[in-house]
């Protein structure tokens, strides 16, 4: 890690609390202390409902923290954040705009004239692998692919930090892996620092440098943080197969498994019941 | 069922039903007439009249009349609409405090409105243009306030994050939803400002094809009154043949399922 550069994002022990019905508050996550670094790939694993989505809002500034602070590149978040890509869960792609105008909106509304956003748009759309589907509408597409589609938008603007929330959660197994992959593939070109939240303890250690775990919610906390040293360029398909990988799950899932069976006993009571 | 078999039995429908006419207001059956032709003519009376009317070139200035009315009536009450519909959603302040009116107006059957109209803008074209308005804005206005009420957070969050501002959001996003909900009720909205234009005539008028239908009903004309009919049928069918034209080439970016809002 090169500590002379700022931290990408830095989370100082930020709480997340909503306000439900007359007076009561539900507090999301608690005191969540957190660093990326630049160029650091971060997954963050936690049991469904433990606010790892709303870590990263936080993140992303569509929302406040009640207390603690959110730094991006050591200047305090004011607003959203404009250096961060956010790769979304559910589509968030434009209905009414053909595949390549999607990728080409990025641009277009930063100034950059249309001819040149839309030869642009045309190489993200190649490189992730739709360079024959430029003028199919979202609902043309696959779920795959308007996820590729999400990804070449968010990434044509360069981001130095991209967030991503169960991106590939909708997909069925075979395409989350090949999504993996070209995900890896496309982060080696740059190295950005990537804030990635998943419930998949697999498709976590595969991806990331570091692998962060939340408790379950309400309350929600970090509680643990593991390093992953599996070599890089890495292959998904070929990852899971290591002894290192074995090991490195079987000891996070140990910490996991319980907050999981938390959250699930949770999951069947009344929001703000415990 | 093949296209051939369903194009026959559509044709069927339509032969029964004229030869049944023909039929029981000419033929006495069990020594009685059943339908008297002075109240309901009959088809040979009523498409002799409608053939008259085209080959001495009468019905052309009415049609024109009746049409010109409906795309004025179209296209300032849309205009209206999605100019209020877009400020209320976006202000909802403006919008509660309209609220009741808006309601109001909206209960109000509209063609009581045609006598005062007929006192402001005269008897002629603008009176109907005015009652079509009144129609067509209220349709065109609530599909575009829930067109920009109803655009997905995701979405939205998406362009925020893209970096839109508020402006840019209205164009790339707000505006793109109103409008798909305003073109999906575009079927509703011209047949609304045709039923503007031809009531309006209806009531009072010196040309268009409620005027033709009124006059025929004015000296008991009652093949005309059918012939009147029949033109007008045609006309809105015609009509709403190009308004599907043009909703083909609008609404290409959605799924062919998601139609018949409004």
């Amino acid at each position: 890690m090169d500590t002379a550069r700022p931290m990408a994002v830095a989370l100082d022990d930020a709480t997340v609390a909503f306000r439900i019905g007359n007076a009561r508050v539900y507090t999301a996550v608690e005191r969540a202390r957190l660093a990326v670094a630049h160029g650091e790939f971060v997954a963050i694993v936690g049991p469904t409902g433990c606010g790892k989505s709303t870590l990263l809002n936080v993140a992303a500034g569509l929302l406040k923290p009640a207390a603690g602070s959110v730094r991006i590149f050591d200047q305090p978040l004011l607003g959203l954040n404009r250096d961060a890509g956010y790769l979304f869960q559910a589509d968030a792609l434009f209905p009414w705009k053909t595949a390549i105008d999607n990728v080409a909106i990025g641009l277009e509304i930063m100034g950059t004239p249309r001819a040149e956003a839309l030869k642009r748009a045309q190489g993200w759309l190649t490189s992730v692998g739709l360079g024959a589907f430029a003028n199919r509408y979202p609902h043309m597409l696959s779920g795959g692919q308007r996820k590729r589609v999400g990804l070449a938008q968010v990434l044509i603007r360069d981001p130095k930090i991209l967030l991503m929330d169960e991106p590939f959660g909708p997909l069925d197994a075979q395409t989350r892996q090949i999504m993996g992959n070209l995900l890896l593939e496309l982060w080696n070109a740059d190295r950005k620092a990537v804030l990635f939240v998943t419930h998949d303890l697999e498709e976590a250690i595969a991806l990331a440098d570091r692998v962060v775990i939340m408790s379950a919610g309400p309350r929600s906390r970090i509680i643990g943080d593991w390093r992953v040293e599996l070599p890089r360029p890495r292959d998904i398909f070929e990852v899971r197969l290591d002894k290192e990988f074995h090991a490195l799950h079987r000891e996070i899932w140990s910490v996991l498994k319980d907050e999981v069976m938390k959250g699930y006993a949770q999951s069947s009571q009344p929001v703000g019941a415990a | 069922m093949s296209r051939v078999t369903l194009f026959a039995l559509q044709l069927l429908v339509a032969v029964v039903a004229l030869v049944l006419w023909q039929v029981l207001t000419t033929v006495p059956l069990f020594g009685r007439v059943w339908l008297p032709p002075f109240f309901f003519s009959n088809p040979i009376d009523v498409f002799s009249q409608i053939i008259k009317w085209f080959s001495s070139g009468v019905i052309w200035k009415h049609l024109m009349i009746t049409l010109w009315e409906s795309i004025l009536a179209f296209v300032i009450g849309s205009a209206a609409g999605i100019l209020v519909g877009f400020w209320f959603a976006r202000q909802p302040r403006v919008a509660a405090v309209f609220d009741p009116y808006v309601k109001m107006v909206n209960a109000l059957p509209r063609v009581v409105l045609a006598p005062i109209f007929a006192l402001w803008f005269g008897l002629g074209v603008w009176s109907k243009v005015a009652l079509g308005v009144t129609l067509v804005f209220f349709i065109v206005f609530f599909n575009v306030y829930q067109g920009v009420k109803e655009v997905s957070t995701t979405v939205l969050d998406n362009g925020r994050m893209l970096g839109m501002n508020e402006r840019q959001l209205t164009r790339h996003v707000y505006w793109p939803s109103a409008l798909s909900w305003m073109f999906s009720s575009l079927h509703t909205s011209v047949g609304f400002a045709v039923v503007g234009a031809v009531v309006g005539e209806y009531l009072g008028a010196a040309a268009g094809l409620g005027y033709l239908i009124q006059q025929a009903e004015g000296v008991f004309d009652v093949a005309g009154v059918f012939a009147g009919m029949f033109v007008l049928s045609a006309f809105v069918i015609l009509i709403d043949i190009a308004v599907t034209l043009v909703e083909r080439r609008l609404l290409v970016w959605r799924p062919a399922a998601a139609n018949g809002r409004g």
